[in-house]
């Protein structure tokens, strides 16, 4: 699990592979000031970051278990932000919810101290491209 | 000009002097976004290319993390414009349709236009592109409430 690749986007963030959660990835994210919004605060842009990576870092797991090669491309995002972040470590989970032949719907927590009280939560949908066919825009 | 949200024009918000103050610190600055324009209603910043912010290893892409991050400053900007003053504020949602990928190495420019602001709530949508803004990399929706302070005035 450990070895799945994020994004130069996630490695400049400070986003790594924590463990594994019923075969998803949990990645976390060390508070750092390059994380702060409102001081004292993680800023919005950066939770929703750590929550995509997830999303994505499940997506590529999962197609790699099934042998399958694919580009994936975004359709679009939806951040739901449900309490301040703290300058704490923060977490993330996703869950595959549809797997198609074109398109994934995939639903992401993010959280912090306590896990039943999520601080933000998305809901992706992503394109994914077969290899010979990249051309095809989302 | 007179304006009858904040009679006195000297204090009322102005973004072109904010915004870099604002974006200075935290994860704004280390994005690097940068003020660039502003009307009654909305607020545009531009988010430089960075290597280290791409999206593939093997694509000269930006992330889309840093898009939202560019848009939800925009969107605050855009409200506090609107309203002429500084109110703590918080994203309830964000929502972004992405359109199609930037162009390689492009530096990406956010608009968000507050539409609507009602007691507790406002309102924002807006676009990102590369260059020409009738053809957005991303459409953008979100709304934000007020948080602590008087709600009444939000």
């Amino acid at each position: 699990m450990r070895d799945i690749a994020l994004t130069p986007y996630a490695d400049s963030l400070g986003i790594v592979i924590h463990g594994e959660e019923d075969g998803a990835p949990v990645l976390v994210c060390e508070f750092s000031g390059n994380m702060e919004g409102r001081p004292g605060h993680l800023h919005g842009g950066a939770i929703s970051g750590l929550l995509e990576t997830a999303g994505y870092a499940m997506l590529r797991h999962e197609l790699s278990k099934q042998e399958r090669s694919h580009r994936l491309k975004p359709i679009n995002i939806t951040v739901q932000f449900l309490s301040a972040g703290k300058p704490k470590p923060s977490y993330a989970k996703a869950r595959i919810t549809k797997l198609g032949r074109r398109n994934a719907n995939i639903a992401v927590e993010a959280w912090q101290d306590d896990r039943s009280r999520p601080i933000a939560t998305a809901i992706m949908n992503i394109l994914m491209v077969p290899e010979e066919d990249s051309g095809e825009t989302a | 000009m007179t304006d009858p949200r904040d009679p006195d024009q000297r204090n009322r918000f102005d973004p072109s002097r904010a915004a870099p103050m604002l974006l200075q610190y935290g994860h704004t600055g280390w994005l690097g976004l940068k003020y660039r324009a502003h009307g009654d209603d909305w607020a545009e910043l531009e988010l430089p290319w960075r290597d280290d912010l791409l999206g593939e290893a093997d694509r000269q892409v930006l992330a889309s993390g840093p898009i939202i991050s560019m848009m939800d400053m925009a969107s605050g900007l855009s409200i506090w414009t609107t309203l002429g003053r500084f109110i703590a504020i918080a994203t309830l949602d964000l929502r972004v349709d992405y359109q199609r990928p930037a162009k390689d190495r492009a530096a990406v420019i956010g608009r968000a236009e507050c539409y609507k602001v009602t007691k507790s709530a406002a309102f924002v949508r807006g676009i990102a592109h590369d260059g020409d803004p009738d053809d957005p990399v991303a459409h953008i929706a979100g709304v934000f409430m007020s948080i602590g302070g008087d709600a009444r005035n939000a």
